[in-house]
C-alpha cells in the first residue's frame, strides 16, 4: 500500500486518480477509428492479393461508384442512427421513388426539374410519416420500418405493372430527358476536361486513339464526398447536431432539457427518404431506366456501413466520415474480391465478419468513452 | 406549526391547494407550498405521497388538475417544460439529467447553443462553450482536463453538480432538485449538498426533494412534509428537531416502533 501511494505522490495534480489521457487514447475516441483501421486492413488485404490494377485509376473509379451510392444512403442512415433510430425501407424507397421520378418522366411527360423536385418531396413526406409513425405510436422503427419495406416494395412492382402495362422495368427514359446542364448535375461524370488534359501530357492511362480509359469521376462521387461534408460540420458544428446527439443519446433528457426531439427525428427520417430518392435519380439518370429490383437490400449495406463507420446500434454516437469509409470499405470488399483469387462469392463471408467485428469494437470503445467498467 | 415566519422576501413560487388527478388515480389532493428567494425548501415524502407529481406539476411536465400556482405574485399556467425554463424554474432530475456519451461542453450547452455565423452557417461557438464549462466547472470545485471528455467519465455527484451549474449559469431563480443524493455515496452527497447551500448562498431558491431526513437537515431552511398527495405541515429549521421530521414523514409510529427494536438505526 505504503509504496503504491508513494509511486502516486509525484503525478498528483488536480486529482491522482485521474491519468492524463495519451494521444492514442484520445485517437479511440473518435467514432471513425475504427472505420480508418478498417480500410487500413482492407487496402493492405488487397495490395498484397489482388491484381495491381485494381489499384489503378480506373479500377478505384469502378470502386467508388457503387460505393458512392452507398455512401449517400449511409451517411443518412448513420445521421438517423445517432438520432437513436433506424429506417430498413431505404432500399425500398429508392425503387419507390425510382418509379416515382421514371413514371413523373415517362407516362407524365413532366420535365426533368419538376420530376426531382416532386419526387424528393414526395420523399420527404414520406419519411416524415414514418417518423410521426414511429414518434406517436412509441413502437420501434425496426418493425415500423419493416413494414414500410414491404409496402413499398410492392407498391413498386405495382406501379410498374401500371406504369409500363405489365412489365417490371421501365424504360426510355434517356430519351424523354435529353442532355442538359441539370442532367449533368445527377449524371455521368466530372471533370471530363481535366482528364483529357492530362491524358493528353500522358499522365493517366489512354487509349490508342487519345481517349483517357477514365474520363471524368462520377457525379456520385462528387455528391458523395460534397454530402459526408455537410453532415459532418453539422453534426459537429451546429445546434441541429448538437440535438441529434442529443434526441439519440437519452430522448428525456434532451427534452427535459428543452430539445425538440421529435421534430429531430422526423426531419431525420425526412432526410434519409430524401437521400434514398437522390440515389434513385442518379441511378436512374445513369440507367435510363428504372426496375423493380432496384435498391434491393441497401438498407442493410447502408446500415452495416454505418455500424463499420462507427455508429452505435442504440444511438448517440457515431460519425458521418465513419459512414463514409464504412462505404468506401463496402466497395472495396465487394469489387476487389473480383481482382483477387478468391471466389467473389466469399464477399458476404467477408461483409459478415467485418460486421461483427465492427459491433465488437464499438461496444468496446463506447466503454472507454463513458468509463463503464 | 407555524408557516415559515422568518422568511420576509415574497416567494418565488407559491402553489395553494394544487389538485391532480390522474383519471381515477388523486394523485395530489390540496398541496400548499411556497419558495423564497436564498432559502432551501426541502420536500420530503414517503413513496406514494406526491413528490413526483408535484414536481412534475411545477416543471411544466403536466398541468394541474385545479388551484393557484403563482411565479413571483403572478398567476402562471406551464404547457411545456420550456414554459417553466423560460419563467425561471430548472429542474434537475435525478439520473436524467446528463447523457453520458456527450462530452461535458455539449450537455451543458444543451438546448441552448450560443450560435454565431450568418444563416446558412450558423454554428455553435465551441470555443466560448468550452472555455465557460471550464470556468464553471472550476467554480464548483471540479477540475476536468478537457470539457470535450464525455459525462459518462464524471462520477455521479459531479454529474448532479454539473446539471447545477447549467441551471445556475442559465439565470435559474427557482432550482428543482429531484433526491439528487440517493444514488450517491457519502463522500459525493456531501459534494453536492455543499454546492446546494452554495447555490443558496448565491439567493436562489432551491427546492430539494428527498426521503433522506438528514440530508434535508443538514441544507434545508425550511421542510414541508407530504403524505398521500396532501400537505402535512410546513416548518422552519429551528422548529423541529431530526426525529420529528423523520416520525412525521414516516406517518408516525410504525416507524418509530422498528426503530426501536432494530436500536434506533433507522
Amino acid at each position: 500500500m505504503a509504496q503504491i501511494e508513494q509511486q502516486a505522490a509525484p503525478a498528483a495534480k488536480p486529482d491522482e486518480r485521474i491519468r492524463q489521457v495519451g494521444f492514442l487514447t484520445h485517437m479511440m475516441r473518435r467514432p471513425e477509428l475504427g472505420a480508418v483501421a478498417g480500410l487500413v486492413l482492407v487496402v493492405v488485404f488487397f495490395f498484397f492479393t489482388a491484381d495491381p490494377s485494381m489499384f489503378s485509376l480506373s479500377g478505384l473509379m469502378t470502386i467508388l461508384a457503387p460505393a458512392s451510392q452507398l455512401g449517400i444512403l449511409a451517411i443518412a442512415a448513420s445521421l438517423l442512427m445517432i438520432g437513436g433510430e433506424f429506417d430498413l425501407s431505404i432500399g425500398s424507397m429508392v425503387a419507390f421513388t425510382g418509379l416515382i421520378f421514371g413514371a413523373l418522366l415517362t407516362n407524365f411527360g413532366q420535365s426533368l426539374w419538376l420530376s426531382i423536385v416532386f419526387t424528393l418531396l414526395l420523399a420527404a413526406v414520406m419519411g416524415a410519416v414514418n417518423g410521426q409513425i414511429v414518434i406517436r405510436t412509441r413502437l420501434p422503427s425496426f418493425i415500423v420500418t419493416l413494414a414500410f419495406l414491404f409496402i413499398l416494395r410492392g407498391l413498386t412492382l405495382v406501379g410498374l405493372k401500371w406504369a409500363t402495362g405489365g412489365s417490371t422495368q421501365l424504360r426510355g427514359i434517356e430519351d424523354v430527358v435529353g442532355d442538359g446542364l441539370l442532367k449533368q448535375v445527377f449524371s455521368g461524370v466530372a471533370f471530363q476536361p481535366l482528364f483529357n488534359w492530362l491524358a493528353e501530357h500522358d499522365l493517366i492511362e489512354k487509349f490508342d486513339n487519345g481517349v483517357p480509359k477514365v474520363t471524368g469521376v462520377p457525379v456520385s462521387v462528387l455528391w458523395f464526398v460534397g454530402i459526408t461534408g455537410v453532415a459532418t460540420w453539422m453534426l459537429l458544428r451546429t445546434r441541429v447536431g448538437n440535438w441529434i446527439f442529443a434526441a439519440g443519446g437519452d430522448p428525456v433528457a434532451a427534452r427535459n432539457s428543452g430539445v425538440p426531439v421529435d421534430r429531430v427525428k422526423t426531419g431525420l427520417f425526412a432526410l434519409t427518404a430524401c437521400a434514398a430518392a437522390l440515389v434513385a435519380i442518379i441511378t436512374v439518370l445513369d440507367a435510363g431506366s428504372t426496375d423493380a429490383r432496384r435498391g434491393f437490400q441497401k438498407e442493410f449495406e447502408a446500415i452495416i456501413a454505418a455500424v463499420i463507420g462507427g455508429s452505435l446500434l442504440t444511438g448517440g454516437y457515431g460519425s458521418a466520415i465513419g459512414a463514409f469509409f464504412g462505404a468506401i470499405i463496402f466497395g472495396l470488399v465487394s469489387i476487389g474480391l473480383t481482382y483477387t483469387q478468391f471466389d467473389s462469392d466469399w464477399f458476404q463471408v467477408f461483409l459478415g465478419s467485418m460486421l461483427l467485428l465492427a459491433v465488437l469494437f464499438n461496444n468496446f470503445i463506447r466503454r472507454k468513452v463513458t468509463g463503464e467498467r | 406549526m407555524a408557516d415559515g415566519k422568518t422568511v420576509t422576501s415574497p416567494p418565488v413560487i407559491e402553489v395553494n391547494n394544487i389538485v391532480k388527478h390522474y383519471g381515477s388515480v388523486i394523485a395530489l389532493s390540496g398541496v400548499s407550498m411556497k419558495v423564497s428567494q436564498g432559502e432551501v425548501l426541502c420536500l420530503l415524502g414517503d413513496n406514494g405521497a406526491g413528490k413526483s407529481t408535484l414536481i412534475k406539476t411545477l416543471s411544466g411536465v403536466v398541468r394541474p388538475t385545479s388551484g393557484d400556482f403563482l411565479v413571483e405574485g403572478k398567476s402562471v399556467t406551464f404547457s411545456s417544460p420550456r414554459d417553466a425554463l423560460d419563467a425561471g424554474i430548472a429542474t434537475v432530475y435525478q439520473d436524467l439529467a446528463m447523457i453520458p456519451l456527450m462530452s461535458i461542453t455539449r450537455n451543458f450547452f444543451m438546448g441552448r447553443e450560443p450560435l454565431k455565423g450568418i444563416p446558412p452557417f450558423r454554428h455553435i461557438d465551441f470555443k466560448h462553450c468550452n472555455a465557460v464549462t471550464h470556468e464553471e466547472m472550476r467554480k464548483i470545485g471540479i477540475d476536468i482536463r478537457d470539457p470535450n471528455q464525455a459525462v459518462g467519465t464524471l462520477s455521479g455527484g459531479e454529474r448532479q453538480c454539473v446539471a447545477i451549474a447549467r441551471a445556475v449559469y442559465f439565470g435559474a431563480k427557482i432550482l428543482i432538485l429531484d433526491e439528487p443524493t440517493s444514488a450517491l455515496g457519502v463522500a459525493q452527497t456531501s459534494m453536492v449538498l455543499k454546492y446546494i447551500h452554495q447555490v443558496q448562498q448565491k439567493g436562489l431558491g432551491v427546492i430539494f426533494i428527498t426521503h433522506n431526513v438528514r440530508h434535508a437537515y443538514a441544507v434545508g431552511s425550511r421542510f414541508t412534509v407530504l403524505n398521500r398527495g396532501k400537505t402535512l405541515g410546513t416548518c422552519a429549521k429551528g422548529e423541529i428537531g431530526i426525529d420529528e421530521l423523520q416520525n412525521m414523514m414516516a406517518g408516525g409510529k410504525e416507524l418509530q416502533t422498528l426503530s426501536d427494536e432494530l436500536g434506533g438505526t433507522i
